[in-house]
């Protein structure tokens, strides 16, 4: 099958999904949960759930006491609080860790792979996978109210290294293909690479969204979104390897052809 | 041959004693070297699934000496996990962070019923006394020497102690504490030596005996050494506690957390549930799809998950529910080894090699991807669990739980993804459509 026929075609289809959720992102931002701006919840055992500015147990327990005098049975789930500071705190942690892992996975991919252009392609399909993902949380946060904690960050970063691995089968296919046929154009090394792994690809991916699915629907509140996250990132990585990351790497052969 | 036999009852004696472990759970008490290992084999839950409550506090270091502030904290730290104990809370944790100019602790309680009960006692800032000893005449026996009935506090308070540090006697080399008063205690103390001479004086930290050693001397310098039969780690903790009073660290909270324990029981049947159920599909799947290859799959994802739960209950990984999706999310990547090396497999036999010519093949030649790929995600599994506690990356105790379950799951399910089920497909596989345990003609 000629997959790298539709090169464009592709990336267009991932402009579909990422333009949304970059206009969401500018416009309205995420949906920081208190890890990020600080501040208190409390859950209650009917499930509702308070958001206060920063306030104290002695507080929360009055909050809770008022409330009983309607519902004698209401009881304090959980109670959380975050100063401000510790919030700004983990917002510049969470932009280092990414930028390191970046930075640290395209040493790692370029030296495997010895060219610097596998190491940027892989890296660029890596940015794709969490534009999707912060754009749609991004919508999902001002739709449907949807938070981005510091579990968020975690799924992110898991999600990454999801994308960056399911890459390195292709490109090594590429690798091994190189090898034995060295005089192929890539453009023939791609498609070949991404049809032989297309399989292993799908069902990798799915073993991962079936136990994801479990996950999301059967466990508990307070990973749901969780779980939700490394299931829109899972499904996003699985796509950007072939249709993402390769395309990315013949289009920079072409380009690179044309300037000669 | 000969060597996959050997992996092969490895792989076996691994197993037996992974199931042993966890099904009989025997109470681990060995020396290793210095170490003395005493302890149970079950799974220490996280505060999210156990219930209970964790506290950020920031210690105010504003009136302690750039050069002390490492002792006042693990002084701080010290104190609160001793009233923490007295309080009567089992497992919990204090530990210390430093990020830039911020002292932290982090004190952790599972299983707190009042949570503003627990705050005032952990909030209170250490006030050291000394206290002199009362003596009463018993009035029953006239004559009798007047027993020691109870210590009043003096006017020497932690106030005027300078510092306190672990030393050695000069004679016998055993532990001591050396304590170091300021000007202003110079003189209370060497009153109190003088009029109290041959009796003990109390040492009281929050209202409670710290230590009542017997005055020997009369001290006149603001320089004593309290000794007895320490042992250095006893030195150790009486001079932390007594710093803890020289150096007072007024904590404000910084965050909490508090979670009741019905909620964290309800996540984990949830989470038991859901991993079940997908576990279960994932087996379904390979087996539908790659047959009896598929089966002893699922044979080597049962064995990583037996030495996964055995590596928990040793280690031990305090499981908190981001841990437990790790673990999940790990299940369905610990197939992908597999899945290549299938795949590879019937590459092989696609451009027609004989079945255990493509299995060998299959095994070689994948790796190349299984490595280059783990090790990107070990790269990242790094950076969540900052192992090096570097102060710029996050050193949250949920994303490192994730971390911490994830970098095992890589190496785990490099195990048996590669060595577990290929020893057993070499055993157990006989080609396309062939029963497990038919004897077969090939080597």
């Amino acid at each position: 099958m000629n997959w790298m026929k539709f090169r464009y075609l592709y990336l267009v289809f991932s402009l579909l999904i990422i333009i949304p959720g970059a206009i969401s992102l500018a416009r309205f931002g995420l949906k920081l949960s208190i890890d990020f701006t600080g501040g208190s919840v409390l859950t209650l055992s009917d499930s509702t759930i308070i958001r206060q500015k920063d306030i104290t147990q002695h507080q929360a327990d009055e909050i809770v006491s008022k409330l009983r005098e309607k519902n004698q049975d209401l009881k304090l789930v959980s109670f959380e609080t975050l100063g401000p500071s510790l919030g700004q705190e983990t917002i510049k942690k969470t932009i280092y860790a990414i930028l390191l892992a970046s930075l640290l996975i395209l040493i790692h991919i370029t030296r495997a792979f010895k060219q610097l252009k596998y190491g940027v392609c892989a890296i660029l399909a890596m940015l794709h996978d969490s534009l999707v993902l912060l754009g749609i949380f991004s919508l999902l946060g001002h739709f449907f109210g949807v938070e981005t904690d510091l579990l968020f960050v975690t799924a992110t970063l898991t999600v990454l290294s999801f994308s960056v691995h399911d890459t390195i089968v292709v490109y090594d296919r590429i690798r091994e293909l190189q090898k034995r046929h060295s005089n192929e154009s890539v453009y023939d090394l791609a498609n070949q690479a991404v049809g032989e792994t297309m399989i292993r690809s799908l069902n990798n991916s799915l073993t991962i969204i079936f136990m994801l699915l479990a996950l999301f629907l059967l466990g508990g509140v307070s990973t749901r979104f969780f779980a939700l996250a490394l299931l829109i990132g899972t499904i996003s990585g699985s796509y950007s390897s072939p249709f993402t990351a390769v395309p990315l790497l013949v289009i920079w052969d072409d380009l690179k052809s044309h300037r000669k | 041959m000969n060597q996959s036999r050997g992996l092969l009852f490895f792989i076996f004696t691994l197993v037996l004693f992974c199931l042993y472990l966890n099904l009989l759970r025997p109470q681990l008490n060995f020396r290793l070297g210095n170490s003395v290992f005493n302890r149970d084999l079950n799974f220490k839950m996280g505060l999210d699934l156990s219930g209970g409550m964790q506290v950020t506090l920031l210690a105010d270091m504003s009136a302690i000496s750039a050069e002390s502030r490492a002792t006042a904290l693990e002084s701080a730290r010290s104190v609160i996990s001793r009233r923490v104990d007295l309080y009567g809370v089992s497992e919990a944790a204090v530990k210390t962070l430093v990020a830039g100019n911020d002292y932290r602790l982090i004190v952790e309680l599972p299983g707190i019923a009042k949570p503003q009960e627990a705050l005032d006692l952990i909030g209170q800032t250490a006030s050291l006394t000394f206290a002199a000893p009362v003596y009463q005449a018993d009035p029953a026996s006239p004559g009798a020497q007047p027993q020691l009935v109870n210590f009043v506090p003096s006017d020497l308070t932690g106030k005027d102690l300078q510092s306190a540090a672990v030393t050695f006697e000069t004679q016998n080399r055993q532990p001591a504490v050396s304590l170091k008063f300021k000007g202003s205690g110079k003189d209370k103390f060497a009153k109190l030596t003088k009029e109290f001479l041959g009796k003990p004086l109390a040492i009281l930290l929050d209202n409670s005996l710290l230590s009542a050693p017997t005055v020997q001397s009369e001290i006149i310098t603001g320089d004593a050494i309290i000794s007895g039969s320490f042992t250095l780690d006893e030195a150790k903790f009486l001079a932390t506690q007594l710093n803890a009073g020289a150096l007072p660290v007024p904590v404000k909270i910084l965050s909490q957390k508090v979670i009741s324990a019905t909620l964290g029981e309800n996540s984990i049947r949830q989470s038991v549930l859901a991993g079940a159920i997908g576990l279960a599909i994932v087996a379904a799947f390979m087996i539908l799809y790659y047959g009896w290859l598929g089966v002893i799959a699922v044979i080597g994802l049962l064995v990583y998950g037996l030495i996964t739960a055995t590596l928990y209950r040793l280690i031990p990984v305090t499981l908190t529910l981001p841990g437990v999706a790790g673990f999940l999310l790990s299940i369905g990547m610990a197939v992908d080894s597999n899945i290549l090396v299938f795949e590879r497999y019937r590459e092989e036999i696609r451009a027609g090699r004989s079945w255990p010519v493509s299995l060998e093949l299959g095994f070689g030649r994948a790796w190349n991807s299984i490595k280059d790929a783990n090790l990107a995600t070990i790269i990242t599994g790094l950076i969540l669990f900052n192992p090096l506690d570097w102060s710029f990356l996050n050193a949250s105790g949920s994303v490192r739980g994730f971390a911490l379950t994830l970098l095992l799951g890589i190496f785990i399910s490099l195990f048996t993804g590669i060595v577990v089920t290929r020893t057993l497909l070499r055993f157990f596989y006989h080609g396309p459509g062939q029963l497990p345990f038919k004897k077969s003609s090939q080597p």
